[in-house]
C-alpha cells in the first residue's frame, strides 16, 4: 500500500466515522461534532494529495485547505447559534422531538 | 509509512470514535479535541506545517471552545438517562456501512494512485502568502465577506427573541 491510500484510508475511516455519529445521534451538538470531523477528514485527502501529487509548488491543495478551514469555522458559527435558537425556543435540543417541518 | 504516523492515525480514530459514542457531551467534546490534535499531528508529518498550526488553532483552540459553550447554554452537560440514538440508528450503520464499503474499495483499486514518493515540498509561509495575495487574492476576499456575513448571521440568530409577537415586524 503506498503512503497515498494509507492517507486516503484514514480519512476514509475519518469520514465514515463522523457521518455514523452525524446520522445516528439524537443531540443537534453531536450532529455537528460529526459534520466537523467529515470536514476533518476531506480535508486530510486534500493535503494528502498536495503531498504526494504531481505538483505541489503550485499550492492548490494547501490553500484550499485554508479556504475550508475558513468556511468550517463560519459554519460552526451559525450551526451552533441554530442549536442554541432551536433551544430557546422548544427547550430541547433533542432531533427526534423537533419535527414540525416533518412531512 | 513511519510508525508514528500509524500511531497518529489511530490515536486519532480514537478519539472521533470516543467523541461519537460517549453518552457525556462534555467527554465528546474533549475526545473531539483530542481528535483534532491528531489530524494537525497528521499534517505535521504530510509536511504541511502551516495547515498543521492552523488546525490547531482553528479547531482545538476555537471550536472546541464554542462548542463547549453551546453545550453549557443549551444546558444539556449531564449525563442523559433515556437512549442517546436516534430511532432510525440501524439504517444509518447501514448507510455508513456502505458509504466506508465505497471509499475502500475505490482507494484500494485506484490506478491513479502515484507509485513514487515526491520530495518533500516546501510550503513556506512567505510563498503561501505569496499564492494568497496574488493567484487567490479573489478566493480569499470572498472568504473574508463570507465570515464576515456568517459572523452577524450567527449574532443575529442566537439574539433574544422579542417576548411580544410582532413588535419586530411593524413597518
Amino acid at each position: 500500500m503506498t503512503p497515498l491510500q494509507t492517507c486516503l484510508l484514514v480519512s476514509a475511516l475519518l469520514f465514515a466515522v463522523g457521518f455514523a455519529g452525524a446520522v445516528t445521534r439524537r443531540h443537534a451538538i453531536l450532529v455537528l461534532i460529526g459534520i466537523e470531523l467529515m470536514l476533518n477528514a476531506a480535508n486530510l485527502n486534500l493535503i494528502a494529495f498536495w503531498r504526494f501529487g504531481p505538483n505541489p509548488e503550485a499550492l492548490t491543495g494547501f490553500i484550499f485547505v485554508l479556504f475550508s478551514m475558513a468556511l468550517a469555522g463560519a459554519e460552526a458559527a451559525v450551526g451552533l447559534a441554530l442549536v442554541i435558537a432551536i433551544y430557546r425556543h422548544k427547550k430541547t435540543s433533542n432531533l427526534d422531538e423537533v419535527k414540525e417541518l416533518k412531512g | 509509512m513511519s510508525p508514528f504516523f500509524i500511531i497518529t492515525a489511530v490515536v486519532t480514530l480514537l478519539g472521533a470514535v470516543f467523541a461519537m459514542s460517549l453518552r457525556n457531551l462534555v467527554h465528546c467534546a474533549l475526545a473531539m479535541a483530542v481528535a483534532f490534535s491528531g489530524v494537525a499531528a497528521l499534517y505535521l508529518q504530510l509536511d504541511a506545517q502551516f495547515v498543521g498550526f492552523a488546525e490547531i488553532l482553528v479547531y482545538v483552540g476555537a471550536i472546541a471552545i464554542l462548542i463547549v459553550f453551546a453545550i453549557l447554554l443549551t444546558r444539556s452537560g449531564e449525563t442523559p438517562v433515556k437512549s442517546v440514538l436516534t430511532s432510525g440508528w440501524w439504517a444509518g450503520i447501514a448507510v455508513t456501512a456502505m458509504v466506508f464499503t465505497t471509499l475502500g474499495w475505490a482507494i484500494l483499486n485506484s490506478s491513479a494512485t502515484p507509485k513514487e514518493i515526491p520530495a518533500a515540498p516546501v510550503a513556506t509561509v512567505k510563498n503561501l502568502g505569496d499564492a494568497l495575495m496574488t493567484k487567490f487574492v479573489l478566493p480569499l476576499e470572498i472568504v473574508a465577506l463570507v465570515l464576515t456575513l456568517a459572523m452577524i448571521g450567527a449574532v443575529l440568530i442566537a439574539l433574544k427573541e422579542d417576548k411580544s409577537e410582532n413588535s419586530g415586524r411593524k413597518p
